[in-house]
């Protein structure tokens, strides 16, 4: 290609042709629609809670009683690997990154994604990275070093396993990476130019954090994971004490990487949650500048709380405190951001139907969790209870009262514009019930566990355990049941539901301003903004849809090489 | 009688406050505190307990009577006020957070230097310090082993040679498998842990007893006497140091009645101080994750009620490991399967035979 050539390819907008109609098998081929990839990220990560959930069950149903008696000690250590792996990298990752996908364009008015093959690249990453880890269960060599693969233990474990596992979340983390270059370059290039940053959707706010975030920590991780290959492989001593290296180099890197993820995985959410509360509630977020900047400051933060984790390694004493005192710090924005949805709430004109049941469910589950994450801070309590139950008690209550409340939650809102029909309400609360009394009763007593001696990832303990454990064993099998209603309710009332409508719930933000399920390319002309994104009760009249979408004369969408 | 809603407000903090301080002192969370740092430890917790409480019954509270109070009607399709923010109701709850945690902060820092966190002599951990500002610019680009060794002296390299130098110790740490790491000039080439509380700072522990971790099982080694055991003794009242390395993989000792916990790591020299103040018999976990047996490296830590029970307690030990002595120097633990190993020390450990057979014995180590 000549110069004028290469310049004019450059400079076209990344737009690429689609068809007409959508069909079911395009959710099964290489699609570059963002919303055909947000939905193909949701199912396939869905299917992976499902795998990672019954492994929980599996591991759960070896600690029902303290012996040994389910499950071998090796397959033990394969399963609670494999549900930390899944769990993490396989559901609560792409499904944030599905509800963006889906979401970002829609919300910000434009067409698609800013780059959309290498969104699809991006996705199609996930499914072979999933089914090799899962293939090293039938190779009979599956990983077994727990999911932070210390080294050394990592390194004198099964060679194959550990090997698929580094391969695997290698895979992961690149596809996260790609994803995070499109999502920042969209929400900075691609809005509408009515939208400033300051009338973007909150989720928009969330989503620019957390993609800074995994575009500067996950590089790290993938240097840890090579490091560590070449010493399982090639026989470096990167980490191998016995040639002199250091395990505890190790743990630095993991976790440079591993603690931001958590705020990967929960600032998605602390976005869709902003977006669902105020439309069931009918009133504007309060504090909209608050929560956005609090975003920005848990991404800031989250890169430099990490040796929290290690504070019974090998970290000198003052470097402990820096750290108890940057950890200490991150609850200030997350406190922003409770207060300021209690505030939304407080004097609403609350619908409890089942998105608004998982929102407050996601608050008042993840603030058990924020409690004692700032108790696990504390560097003399933190030595009591670091490796405990306590620990994991505390990361369930962040990761599943918060990430997983936080992703049905918006299943539940965004279902009726993804499909276009309604979910059933009833089998919702069921599901919600059952969710949330599973979680508290699989979860609260895991604190008490750890505090009195229980530590984590083990097959056999004491018997005088036995009754709490008796109670998580069985509410993990209410957590399994509650996820039934959930698919056949999903499965039913994609196909058969009643019409939802463009804008079931009366919301604000653009999603809601074009067709439900949207049409191929989003909007039919560049939309214009009519309103703020929660002015709920700042107008009186309902916004007419169809003026969002006929204002004449349509502007060019914006495009990458146009401004900010 | 319509009662203010600022009387309300005032009488629903009282109560809350009140609730707080009574399940914050009374939560019965805690095994028994057995040592001095245990006591200062569970008041750390208990504070925490007491602002936790409160923040939790006042946000679950509003979330409860949000979801009673302003459920919206039937036939109701009007938004709610539109409130978009007040920045004085903003500014006070950043506040009041920051301040929360900032208080618990420096409580957690008080707990923290009087259970000996900050003991002096771990100043010498960062030799790196001072001879960076002093090296050309070419010697900082060489690789570290091109970096002359550091003439000051290094805490690790000293730990490592005193626990060398008693024959027991040498022969269970497996020193010619694992170096130690020697005059490495980076941060942390110790594990610092907790050392010696401010008043005991710089002195020299009463007891010292080296510990080693190995898959899966621990070993104690009394540098006084000589003596190796499956089993720690100390007695009730005297300051131990612990001096801990790994011989395998990373392993973590900890005594959940102690609130004490320190991992062994291959390679690295690390430290507890703790003074026992509750006789009984404790158990010793291993927290960090080590292999398939991991749940099964506990042994027993006894306290003993009086010195003169530990002088009676080590007394028998000499008698017996005189006789067994040469016996257990021979072992090498790398020679033996993990089952063949387990069954060697589970027995002291009193794990029950039934236990180790449930424990599936096909496994697929190095």
């Amino acid at each position: 290609m000549t110069q004028a050539q290469l310049e004019k390819t450059a400079n076209n907008p990344p737009h690429i042709e689609e068809p007409e109609e959508r069909h079911w098998r395009d959710f099964f081929g290489f699609s570059t629609d963002h919303k055909v990839i947000g939905i193909q990220y949701l199912v396939t990560s869905f299917i992976f809670y499902c795998i990672g959930g019954v492994m929980a069950d599996l591991v759960r149903t070896e600690l029902r009683t303290p012996e040994v008696d389910f499950v071998s000690p090796e397959i033990y250590n394969s399963l609670f690997t494999l549900h930390a792996t899944i769990m993490i990298f396989l559901w609560i990752v792409p499904a944030g990154a599905g509800f963006a996908n889906y979401l970002i364009p829609l919300m910000i008015g434009a067409r698609d994604m800013a780059f959309p093959r290498l969104n699809a690249v991006a996705f199609w990453m996930i499914p072979p990275a999933g089914i090799l880890l899962i293939a090293s269960l039938a190779l009979g060599d599956a990983p077994d070093a727990g999911w932070t693969s210390y080294p050394p233990l990592s390194l004198v474990t099964g060679q194959v396993g550990q090997g698929i596992w580094i391969m695997s979340v290698l895979l992961l983390g690149t596809s996260s990476i790609l994803g995070a270059i499109n999502f920042l370059v969209t929400i900075l290039k691609m809005r509408v130019p009515s939208m400033g940053v300051h009338q973007m959707p909150l989720f928009c706010w969330s989503m620019l954090a957390t993609s800074a975030l995994v575009l500067i920590s996950t590089p790290v991780l993938a240097g840890a994971l090579i490091l560590l290959g070449f010493d399982l492989l090639a026989g470096t001593t990167f980490f191998n004490p016995t040639g002199g290296g250091d395990p505890v180099v190790y743990q630095h890197m993991f976790w440079f990487y591993s603690h931001p993820a958590v705020y990967i995985m929960i600032l998605p959410f602390f976005g869709a949650i902003s977006e669902i509360l105020p439309v069931h509630a009918r009133k504007p977020i309060f504090g909209y500048k608050a929560i956005a900047y609090s975003s920005l400051a848990i991404s800031f933060l989250g890169l430099i709380v990490w040796a929290h984790h290690m504070f019974t390694s090998g970290v000198p004493g003052w470097l402990r405190m820096f750290f108890m005192i940057t950890t200490m710090i991150i609850a200030v924005p997350t406190g922003i951001k409770i207060f300021g949805w209690l505030a939304t709430i407080w004097g609403g004109k609350i619908s409890l139907n089942s998105p608004m049941i998982f929102a407050m469910g996601f608050l008042g589950t993840f603030v058990i969790g924020g409690i004692s994450g700032v108790m696990l801070a504390a560097v003399p309590f933190d030595i009591h209870v670091h490796d405990t139950y306590f620990v994991v008690a505390h990361l369930h209550y962040v990761l599943f009262g918060g990430s997983v409340l936080g992703i049905f939650a918006a299943i539940y809102h965004w279902f009726p514009k993804m499909t276009g029909r309604m979910m059933n309400e009833f089998w919702g609360k069921v599901h919600a019930v059952l969710t949330i009394v599973g979680l508290n009763m699989t979860f609260l007593p895991m604190h008490k566990l750890g505090l009195m001696g229980m530590n984590r990832r083990i097959a056999q303990y004491d018997p005088k355990f036995t009754s709490l454990n008796e109670i998580c064993t069985y509410g993990s099998y209410i957590l399994a049941i509650s996820t039934l209603p959930f698919i056949i309710n999903a499965v039913w009332s994609w196909w058969y539901g009643p019409k939802a409508g463009n804008n079931p719930w009366r919301g604000l933000t653009l999603e809601w301003m074009t067709t439900s399920p949207p049409e191929i390319e989003n909007f039919e002309k560049l939309p214009v903004l009519a309103t703020g994104p929660y002015d709920y009760g700042v107008r009186e009249k309902e916004v007419d849809i169809q003026a969002v979408l006929n204002i004449e004369p349509g502007e060019p969408y914006p495009t990458i090489e146009s401004g900010v | 009688m319509k009662i203010p809603s600022s009387i309300w407000t005032l009488l629903i903090g009282v109560v809350l406050t009140l609730l707080s301080l009574w399940y914050g002192q009374n939560h019965g969370l805690l095994p028994t505190a057995a040592t001095d740092e245990a006591v200062l430890v569970d008041g750390l917790f208990n504070a925490m307990m007491i602002v936790s409480t409160g923040i939790f019954l006042l946000v679950e509270g509003i979330l409860i009577y949000s979801a009673i109070k302003y459920r919206r009607r039937a036939g109701d399709n009007e938004d709610g006020p539109a409130i978009e923010g007040n920045v004085p109701l903003e500014i006070l709850w950043t506040a009041i957070p920051a301040i929360i945690v900032l208080g618990i902060s420096v409580y957690s820092f008080e707990v923290y230097n009087d259970i000996g966190g900050f003991d002096p002599h771990s100043v010498h951990e960062a030799p790196i310090v001072q001879e960076s500002m002093t090296m050309p610019g070419a010697a900082i680009a060489a690789t570290l082993s091109d970096t002359p060794p550091s003439t000051s002296p290094n805490l690790n390299q000293e730990k490592s040679d005193e626990a060398m130098q008693d024959p027991a110790t040498a022969a269970v740490r497996n020193a010619d498998q694992i170096p130690q790491k020697r005059n490495a000039p980076g941060v942390g080439s110790v594990a610092p842990t907790i050392g010696g509380s401010p008043e005991r700072a710089g002195l020299p522990p009463e007891l010292r007893v080296n510990v080693t971790g190995l898959q899966y099982a621990w070993l104690f080694t009394y540098p006084d006497t000589g003596i190796t055991t499956g089993e720690l003794h100390v007695p009730v009242g005297r300051e131990v140091q612990i001096n801990m390395t790994a011989n395998d993989v990373i392993h973590a000792f900890w005594v959940p009645e102690f609130r004490l916990k320190q991992d062994a790591i291959p390679g690295r020299q690390s430290e507890i101080r703790f003074t026992p103040r509750l006789a009984g018999t404790y158990d010793l976990i291993c927290a960090e994750l080590c292999g398939p047996y991991h749940g099964a490296m506990n042994t027993k830590v006894v306290v003993e009620e009086t010195q003169e029970a530990y002088d009676a307690w080590m007394e028998e030990q000499l008698v017996a490991s005189s006789e067994t002595l040469n016996q257990a120097v021979a072992v090498n633990p790398t020679d033996l399967s993990p089952d063949e190993f387990l069954t060697h020390y589970t027995k002291e450990m009193g794990i029950q035979p039934e236990i180790i057979n449930q424990v599936h014995t096909a496994h697929h180590h190095q």
